[in-house]
C-alpha cells in the first residue's frame, strides 16, 4: 500500500459523447451460446459414442467365432490356424496367471512404497520420491519388454531360475529347463508396470483418510507402525483394494513388454518357468497375419472377452476407491 | 469411526513394549526396503538405457532410414518423423474433442448425463491399448482396405481422450466462480466467458493434461501394431502405413541380429528422453501452481 | 449519466424458497443508494436480480419488474445487454488472475468484441483514472498481473474494470468488506466523486459507511424492503420499529 493519496480529477467530459452512441452494440449471445453448449455437449457424447463403437466393433468382428464356438471357444485348449480349431484357453490362463503373479509381487511392494511416501519419509523427499514412482509409469511398455529381454531374463537364466529350482522345485511350480523366457519373466516385468498405478492410488486413498482418525490412535499411545496400521490403512483398505484391482486391470491388457519375454506358446504348464501366452499378447503377434476369416473372429473374440473383463475391473477399483476419497476432488489416473 | 478407536484399545493401557517397538522398526524398515525394491528397476532401466543406447546414437541413426538385413549402419529417422507424424495426427482430433468434453463436464455436467459422461471417460481409460488398436483396425483399416497412419492416428486419439477430458474438468473446476461472474457482471456472453475467461485462467493446468495423455501414448505401440503397421521407407501420406519409433524399437528387440538390437536400445534412449522431458515440464508447471494467483 | 432505477414488485426465489417479498422501490439518478440489513435478508439477491445475475445460479427465479431508465430489464432485452449497461462489483476483488492490469480493464470491450486499439488506450486509462488506481499502476500496465495486486488496488481495478464498459449503474455489493480501512478509505472517495457520472447501489454492513457515501438507504429484512429513506432520516428518525432496532443494534 502507498498509503492515502489524492485521487485524479475524472474527466467527466471524456464520456460526454459516449451516453449517445454506446460504445458496444447490442450483440445477441443467444444463438452462439446455444451452439457452444451443443458443439460442447457433441464433445461429450463423443466419449460416450468411442465405448458404444468399441463395443460394437468388437461384437460385429466376433461374430463368426461365436457362431462357430459358441462359450466352449473359453474352455478349449487347442489353438490350431491351420485346420481352424480355435480355443482361448490358454490365453486365459496365462493372463490370469501372469496378471496374479504380478499382483502377488507388486501388491506389497506398492503397499510399502505409498505407506513410506505418506507417512515415515521426511518432508523434503515426498515430492522427488513420488515423482520417481510416477516416472516408472511414465515408461514406455515396448522399453521395459527390450530391458527385459536383455537384462531381465539372461539374470533369470543364469541365476534366478535356477536358484529358485534348487530351493523351492518340491513345490513343482520352478521346474523344466531355465530358458529364462517364460511366464515368471512375464510376473515380475508386469509386477514392475504395475507397482506405480498401486502405490498412487494407496497414496491417495491414505492421503484421504481425515487426520483425525491419526491422532485419534496416536493420542491413545500409538506407535507410529500402530498408528498407520489401525488408523490409516484400515480406514483406507477398500479404496486399496480398489487400486489393486485397478492394477489387475492394468495387468490383464499390458501386452508389449509381456509379449516379448513370456515365450508365446500357447500351452498350459504348471511350472513358472514354462512358456505361455495371454490374450493381449496372442492379438498382437497374430491379428496382422490372421488369414482367414474364423481366424481373425477368434482374435477379435479374444479382444472383446479382455475388454469385458477390464471393464467390470476398473468399474469395481472405480468403485471401491471412490468409497474412501468420496468428497476430495476427483483425479484421473494417467 | 468408533471401530477404530476399540480396536486400539487394547494398546492403549500398557507401556509401548519391546515387542510393539520391534515392530515399529520393522515396518519402518520394510516400506524402506521396498522403496529400494522400486527404485532399483527403475535405476536399472534408466542406467541400460544410456550405457546401450548413447553409443549407438549417431547422425547416420537420427537421418537415414533402416538399411537392409546384414547391412551395418541405417537409422530410425523415418520413424522418428513417422510417431511425430502420428502424434500430430491423434492430436488433431483427441485434443478439441477431450478439452470440448472436458469443458462439457465442468460448465454443463452437474448432471446425470455428466456423470455417466464421467464415469465413461474413467472407464475408458482402463481400456486395454491393444483392443483400441482392434477398434481402430475396424473402422479405418478395413475401410480404407489398407494400414495407415490416420488409423494409428485415431487409435492413439482415442487413449488421449479420457486423460485430457478429465484434467481439463479438474482444471476448469479450479477456476474459482468469482472469475465467471466477473464476466458475466461485464455483460460478456457465457460461451465467450467460458473460452476467453475460464479456460484461458487454466490454461498451464490444461495443456498438463495434453502433455500427459501425449507422453502416455508417445510410447504406445500395441495399438500401433496393425493400425500404422510400420514401415522401411519415408512416409507423409496420411493414408499409407507409417513408420513409428516404439514399433521399430520393437521389431528390432526381437529380431536376432545384433546391430538390430543396438539400434533398438538407441531409438528407446530417444523415446524414453522426449518422454521424460515431456512429464519434466508438467511436474514442473504443475509444481510452480496451476492457477496462480486464482483465489 | 447515469440514469434512475425503478423496481415494481420485485420477488425472487431459489428453487422453491422465496428470498424476495413484493420489492418496490426507486434509486435515483447520480445518487448513491445504499442497501443495508442483516446477513441473509436479500441484499445481495436483491441487487443481482437487477442485472439479472441470479440468472446465473440454477434454478433462481425472478419475477415482478425493473426499469433501468427506459430499459425494461426482463422484457425484451437480453442479459447479456443488461449487463453491458450495468456495472458490478462484487464482494470479494475478482480480478482476471492471468491477465495484466490493462486486460484486466480492457477484458469486458474487448470480449464483447471491441477492437479499436487506440481508444481502448484511452478508456482504460480513463477507467483507471475514475478509480484512483492510474499513478499506482500506470508503469506497469501489461507487465503486472491483475493478482498480484493488493487487496484494495485489486478492488479498484474491478471498479476501474467495471467503468470501462460505460455503464450507466453502478452495483457495488459489499465492496469494502475485504478491505482494511485505507482502501475503504480511498473506495469511499470514489465512490463519492462516481455519482457525478453514474447511478450507485451500494450494499453494505457498515452504517458509518451507508450514512458517508449514500443519499438514499434502504433497509432489508427477511427479504422484505422496510423503508427507504434519505439517509439522514432512516439513522436518526427511522419511521419503523424494525429499523430502529437494527441501526441501534438490538438486533441482526
Ligand atoms: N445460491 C443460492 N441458493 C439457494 N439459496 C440462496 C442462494 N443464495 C442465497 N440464498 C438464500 O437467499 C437468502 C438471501 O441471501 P443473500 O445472499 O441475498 O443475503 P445477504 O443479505 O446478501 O447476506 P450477506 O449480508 O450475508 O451477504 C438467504 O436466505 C440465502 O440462504
Ligand atoms: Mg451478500
Amino acid at each position: 500500500m502507498t498509503g492515502p493519496q489524492p485521487i485524479a480529477k475524472p474527466e467527466v467530459a471524456a464520456s460526454s459523447d459516449v451516453q449517445s452512441q454506446p460504445l458496444l452494440g447490442a450483440g445477441n449471445s443467444h444463438v452462439a451460446d446455444a451452439i457452444f453448449h451443443l458443439a460442447m455437449l457433441a464433445c461429450g457424447l463423443c466419449v460416450l459414442a468411442l465405448v458404444g463403437v468399441i463395443l460394437y466393433e468388437l461384437v460385429k468382428g466376433s461374430r463368426l467365432s461365436w457362431h462357430a464356438f459358441g462359450l466352449k471357444f473359453f474352455f478349449q485348449s487347442e489353438w490350431d490356424p491351420v485346420n481352424e480349431q480355435f480355443g482361448a484357453l490358454p490365453f486365459v490362463y496365462g493372463t490370469l496367471v501372469s496378471s496374479f503373479l504380478a499382483l502377488l509381487l507388486a501388491v506389497p511392494l506398492a503397499i510399502g512404497v505409498a505407506v513410506f511416501i505418506t507417512e515415515m519419509c521426511p518432508r523434503w523427499l515426498k515430492g522427488p520420491l513420488a515423482f520417481t514412482t510416477e516416472l516408472l509409469a511414465a515408461i514406455p511398455s515396448v522399453i521395459y519388454g527390450l530391458w527385459a529381454i536383455f537384462v531381465l531374463v539372461p539374470l533369470l537364466r543364469q541365476y534366478g531360475e535356477p536358484f529358485s529350482a534348487r530351493y523351492f522345485g518340491w513345490t513343482g511350480l520352478f521346474e523344466g529347463p531355465p530358458y529364462g523366457i517364460g511366464m515368471l519373466a512375464a510376473g515380475i516385468i508386469l509386477a514392475i508396470m504395475v507397482v506405480p498405478i498401486v502405490s498412487s492410488i494407496t497414496r491417495e486413498v491414505m492421503t484421504a483418510v481425515p487426520q483425525q482418525q491419526r491422532e485419534a490412535v496416536l493420542a491413545l499411545g500409538a506407535t507410529r507402525w500402530e498408528m498407520i496400521r489401525t488408523g490409516v490403512l484400515r480406514n483406507a483398505r477398500a479404496g486399496i483394494l480398489g487400486g489393486v484391482i485397478l492394477g489387475l486391470g492394468r495387468a490383464l491388457g499390458e501386452t508389449m513388454a509381456v509379449t516379448m519375454v513370456i515365450g508365446n506358446r500357447p500351452e498350459i504348464a504348471k511350472s513358472l518357468f514354462a512358456p505361455g501366452y495371454t490374450m493381449a499378447s496372442v492379438i498382437a503377434n497374430e491379428f496382422s497375419e490372421a488369414t482367414g476369416d474364423t481366424y481373425l473372429s477368434a482374435l477379435i473374440e479374444i479382444g472383446l472377452a479382455l475388454f469385458i473383463v477390464t471393464i467390470i475391473v476398473n468399474i469395481l477399483a472405480q468403485f471401491l476407491v471412490w468409497t474412501v476419497t468420496r468428497g476430495t476432488p476427483a483425479r484421473s489416473h494417467a | 469411526m468408533p471401530e477404530t478407536v476399540t480396536a486400539t484399545a487394547d494398546f492403549a493401557a500398557a507401556p509401548i513394549s519391546l515387542w510393539r517397538r520391534g515392530m515399529n522398526s520393522f515396518a519402518t524398515f520394510a516400506a524402506a526396503v521396498s522403496v529400494i525394491l522400486v527404485l532399483l528397476p527403475l535405476g536399472a532401466v534408466f542406467g541400460y538405457l544410456v550405457y546401450k543406447g548413447i553409443g549407438s546414437i549417431n547422425w547416420a541413426f537420427l537421418t537415414q532410414t533402416p538399411k537392409p538385413v546384414g547391412e551395418a549402419g541405417g537409422g530410425m529417422a523415418n520413424a522418428i518423423a513417422g510417431s511425430a507424424f502420428i502424434l500430430l495426427i491423434a492430436s488433431v482430433i483427441g485434443v478439441p474433442i477431450g478439452i470440448g468434453a472436458g469443458i462439457y463436464l465442468a460448465e454443463y455436467g452437474r448432471n446425470q448425463l455428466g456423470n455417466i459422461i464421467r464415469f465413461t471417460a474413467d472407464v475408458l481409460n482402463g481400456v486395454p491399448s491393444i483392443v483400441i488398436g482392434i477398434v481402430a483396425y475396424g473402422i479405418v483399416v478395413l475401410s480404407q482396405g489398407h494400414f495407415s497412419a490416420l488409423a494409428g492416428g485415431v487409435a492413439l486419439a482415442i487413449m488421449m481422450i479420457p486423460t485430457i477430458t478429465r484434467t481439463t474438468e479438474e482444471m476448469l473446476l479450479l477456476v474459482p466462480n468469482a472469475v465467471r461472474e466477473a464476466a458475466y457482471g461485464l455483460g460478456v456472453s457465457r460461451w465467450r466467458t467460458t473460452l476467453s475467461i475460464t479456460l484461458r485462467t487454466a490454461t498451464s493446468g490444461v495443456i498438463t493434461g495434453v502433455m500427459l495423455a501425449f507422453a502416455r501414448v508417445a510410447g504406445e505401440t500395441a495399438p500401433l501394431l496393425f493400425t500404422a503397421f510400420g514401415n522401411q521407407y519415408w512416409n507423409w501420406k496420411i493414408n499409407q502405413p507409417t513408420a513409428a519409433l516404439s514399433l521399430q524399437i520393437f521389431t528390432y528387440a526381437i529380431s536376432p541380429f545384433d546391430e538390430w538390437h543396438r539400434q533398438a536400445w538407441a531409438g528407446a534412449l530417444i523415446l524414453i528422453v522426449l518422454i521424460v522431458v515431456a512429464v519434466s515440464a508438467v511436474r514442473l508447471v504443475a509444481g510452480r501452481g496451476m492457477l496462480k494467483g486464482a483465489n | 449519466m447515469g440514469v434512475g432505477i425503478k423496481v415494481d414488485k420485485l420477488n425472487a426465489w431459489f428453487g422453491k424458497t422465496q428470498a424476495l417479498y413484493d420489492i418496490t422501490m426507486d434509486a435515483p439518478a447520480n445518487h448513491a443508494t445504499a442497501i443495508i440489513g442483516p446477513s441473509g435478508c436479500g441484499k445481495s439477491t436483491f441487487v443481482r436480480c437487477l442485472n439479472r445475475m441470479h440468472e446465473t445460479v440454477p434454478d433462481a427465479r425472478a419475477a415482478g419488474r425493473v426499469q433501468i431508465g427506459e430499459l425494461d430489464v426482463y422484457n425484451g432485452t437480453s442479459a447479456v445487454q443488461i449487463r453491458r449497461r450495468i456495472g458490478m462489483v462484487f464482494q470479494k476483488p475478482n480480478p482476471f488472475p492471468t491477465m495484466s492490469i490493462y486486460d484486466n480493464v480492457a477484458a469486458g470491450l474487448k470480449l464483447n468484441g471491441f477492437h479499436d486499439h487506440k481508444r481502448l488506450d484511452e478508456i482504460v486509462e480513463r477507467s483507471l483514472k475514475l478509480s484512483a488506481l492510474w499513478d499506482e499502476v500506470k508503469d506497469s500496465l501489461r507487465k503486472k498481473s491483475g493478482a498480484s495486486l493488493s487487496g484494495g488496488q485489486q478492488q479498484r481495478l474491478c471498479i476501474a474494470r467495471a467503468l470501462a464498459v460505460e455503464p450507466q449503474v453502478l452495483l457495488m455489493d459489499e465492496p469494502c468488506s475485504a478491505l482494511d480501512p485505507i482502501s475503504t478509505g480511498k473506495i469511499e472517495e470514489l465512490i463519492f466523486q462516481l455519482k457525478e457520472k453514474f447511478t450507485i447501489v451500494i450494499v453494505t454492513h457498515n452504517m458509518q459507511q451507508a450514512s458517508r457515501v449514500a443519499e438514499f438507504t434502504g433497509f432489508f429484512l427477511l427479504g422484505k424492503l422496510i423503508e427507504l429513506d434519505k439517509t439522514e432520516k432512516i439513522f436518526t428518525t427511522p419511521s419503523d420499529k424494525r429499523t430502529e432496532d437494527y441501526i441501534t443494534g438490538r438486533f441482526g
